[in-house]
């Protein structure tokens, strides 16, 4: 049983260097007056898409929940909403800054596969190293051990460094020792992401297993399909705070509707994205009739660019780019080139759905006139694919930058 | 911050996490539940340092072997210091041995934030093991060394015969308690305080070097005179080395008043360590 009451962590952000002494002092001087510590009012809100104007901010504020025991919960949320700094809390690896958990029953977390592993140590050694820092005595391990090897499949190697090991069999290893923990209470973050797909079902499976005994668990995923498998509930976090919680379909729903939202770009006034030939003005990503610059790869995109011709009547064509975060290509796609006059235009393209695929894509914009580019805005917005649930199999990522739906026949 | 205690329900709940705690408060129970991991990072310590080598743990032998004959080369023939009645070898052998345990066991323990910042930063477990492992495992590496030192010290009684110890031999354990707490002390307050600012870590290899210039390693104290004998004192492992070879070579000096000395400023220290630890624990891996 966990109950979380009014926790809030707050981060400064930037380095450690004299500014932090100076803040320290201060902080100390104004605790011992007796008077409240003066940074924690001023922390910035949780939102990643704006400059921060403090120093500090607040990772989770008021995060209240409560856990029963034989409870399984997902923890959702964007990346930086709160969900790794939650973990660390729960884990105990940090405190929070104000507000306090309880908790029942023996816990565990699981934020890594293979904490505490040293590669010159043999693979039963290891065994022994890693189920101790989670948390296990000797006799509990010695009792495990046989099952711990044949999970992982390294009967063979047990008495050699893992330095020696394959990365399968490291993570094999890692994770078994993790999956005999017997905590009352386990957590997960995401180590399902290690692996191949039969490896993954293994784990998948290994804790249902768990969830079925009655105990605990708390599961962070991006991974909607494993959080929609495994647990019953589920609490959404957004910019720091508890968006909604309550039964896992819902807070889901609620999570993928509210990822779609807001992510329109405009460039007015910026000179980048201006010159004598011609003005960008805004991007847009429309998903299902709203503004978002998440979408759900099973429903048309359409990206649309509004701009101006400040050239005579002319030739143009307008080009997308979509771009891994890492910078390469995925694609490109251009308009037909079309005479435009001077004044406001706007390039719309359609995306069918079942093009994209669950990942993050970063557009560029080209702006060609009669075969010479006038225009190239690289990076302008970052759009992300999030999958809806699948029914039933295979849970794990799809791997490629894209995933045609393309007609199969079968006979 | 936010503290409330529901009076009925206090029992109720194994773990509660908040900012605060107590500063002085030491869970033997809880160590007493991770003894199995205590006694793996022992074991990894030791088996970890010799894997790969042939002779293995010989080489624990010959660190203070050969810094052993190096002081004599320099300050005995070179330099022609004097270890006073007690054979110059032996001599060295002991306070090279003492020393780096004292030494290793300081830098191991000051570091035990900043290298540990990986595994702390994913799983909990009471923080203090790390450090206490590490006296531990330098301990083993004593043991032996130790045992290096026995052995020559069994030579120049029975077969030399140049020294005769004492009854205050039987207090050995003692003095060797004291040194291993000092150091633990030393190295947690050092790492509790270099987790934010590191500044403190430039300054410690280097004050570490010179404290042993003020220790009685290399000079006897009865070879100290004047102010500088009181610099030599001040320094709480003085008089705990002295007491320590005055039971094996039956001279040097043995005062009582400088040994209650070492203790209260050692017992000092701990509950200084412990404060600053527990301090710095919940919350170092924010800023480490």
């Amino acid at each position: 049983m966990i109950k979380a009451e009014d926790i809030s962590k707050l981060y400064r952000l930037g380095q450690v260097g004299t500014g932090t002494l100076s803040h320290d002092l201060k902080r100390w001087w104004a605790l011992a007056r007796g008077k409240e510590d003066p940074y924690l009012k001023i922390g910035a809100e949780n939102d990643r898409t704006k400059k921060s104007q403090s120093d500090y901010a607040w990772a989770l504020k008021d995060i209240n929940f409560e856990i029963n025991r034989g409870d399984t919960i997902g923890i959702i949320g964007k990346n930086g909403a709160g969900k790794s700094t939650l973990l660390k809390l729960l884990s105990r690896v940090t405190t929070p800054t104000t507000g306090q958990i309880k908790i029942k029953g023996r816990i565990a977390a699981l934020l890594e596969v293979g904490t505490g592993f040293h590669p010159e140590l043999t693979g039963r050694e290891n065994i022994f190293m890693n189920g101790a820092i989670l948390g296990m005595t000797k006799k509990e391990i010695e009792r495990k051990f046989d099952e711990i090897v044949d999970f992982a499949g390294v009967e063979m190697y047990i008495d050699t460094p893992v330095k020696r090991y394959s990365s399968g069999m490291y993570v094999r290893l890692a994770f078994g020792v993790a999956a005999h923990l017997e905590p009352e209470i386990l957590i997960v973050d995401e180590v399902l992401a290690v692996g191949d797909a039969e490896f993954q079902k293994k784990c998948l499976g290994k804790m249902s297993d768990v969830a079925s005994h009655g105990r605990t668990i708390i599961f962070v995923s991006h991974n909607m399909q494993a959080i929609q498998s495994l647990c019953k509930k589920a609490i959404f976090l957004y910019n720091g705070r508890v968006h909604s919680q309550g039964p896992v379909e819902a807070t889901i729903n609620d999570y993928l509707k509210k990822s779609s939202t807001s992510s329109y770009v405009s460039f007015e006034g910026d000179l980048k994205y201006s010159n004598e030939l011609i003005e960008l003005r805004s991007i847009k990503v429309i998903n299902e009739h709203e503004v978002g610059g998440n979408f759900s790869i099973d429903k048309d995109v359409r990206v649309e660019v509004e701009a101006i011709n400040k050239n005579v009547q002319t030739e143009i064509n307008v080009n997308l780019f979509f771009n891994t975060l890492d910078g390469a290509c995925v694609f490109a796609t251009c308009s037909e080139p079309q005479i435009i006059k001077p004044g406001h235009f706007t390039a719309s393209c359609h995306i069918p759905a079942h093009y994209l695929n669950d990942m993050v894509y970063s557009l560029n914009i080209m702006v060609v006139n009669r075969g010479a580019h006038i225009m190239l805005a690289k990076d302008v917005i970052s759009i992300e694919g999030i999958e809806p649930p699948r029914p039933v199999g295979w849970l794990g990522k799809f791997p490629g930058l894209v995933r045609p739906k393309f007609n199969w026949d079968i006979k | 911050m936010t503290k409330r205690t529901e009076s009925n329900d206090t029992d109720k709940w194994d773990i509660k996490i908040t900012s605060g705690g107590g500063y002085l408060d030491f869970h033997f129970s809880e160590l007493w539940h991770y003894r199995d991991l205590l006694r793996m990072f022992v074991k990894k310590d030791i088996i970890t340092v010799y894997k790969q080598t042939i002779l293995g743990p010989i080489w624990f032998i010959a660190q203070p072997l050969l810094t052993s004959l190096m002081f004599f080369v320099v300050f005995t023939n070179i330099a022609n210091i004097s270890t006073g009645p007690v054979p110059a070898l032996l001599f060295y052998l002991i306070g090279t041995t003492l020393w780096s345990y004292f030494s290793d066991t300081l830098n191991m323990t000051s570091r035990t934030f900043t290298e540990n910042s990986s595994i702390f930063g994913k799983v909990y477990f009471p923080r203090i093991i790390l450090p206490i492992s590490k006296v531990m495992s330098g301990l083993v590496k004593f043991l032996i060394q130790f045992g290096l030192f026995f052995v020559v010290w069994l030579y120049y009684v029975f077969v030399e015969k140049r020294i005769t110890p004492n009854w205050y031999i039987l207090l050995t354990p003692i003095w060797l308690f004291v040194i291993v707490v000092l150091s633990f002390c030393f190295g947690i307050i050092i790492t509790s305080l270099t987790t934010k600012y590191r500044d403190l870590v430039f300054l410690i290899g280097f004050g570490v070097q010179l404290a042993m210039y003020i220790t009685p390693v290399i000079i006897p104290l009865s070879g100290v005179h004047g102010k500088k004998k009181l610099f030599f004192l001040l320094n709480p492992l003085t008089s705990l080395f002295e007491a320590f070879k005055f039971g094996f070579f039956g001279q040097g000096s043995f005062d009582v008043k400088w040994i209650i000395y070492s203790v209260v400023f050692t017992i000092v220290l701990l509950a200084i360590g412990i404060f600053t630890f527990n301090r710095v624990e919940k919350r170092f891996i924010d800023t480490v």
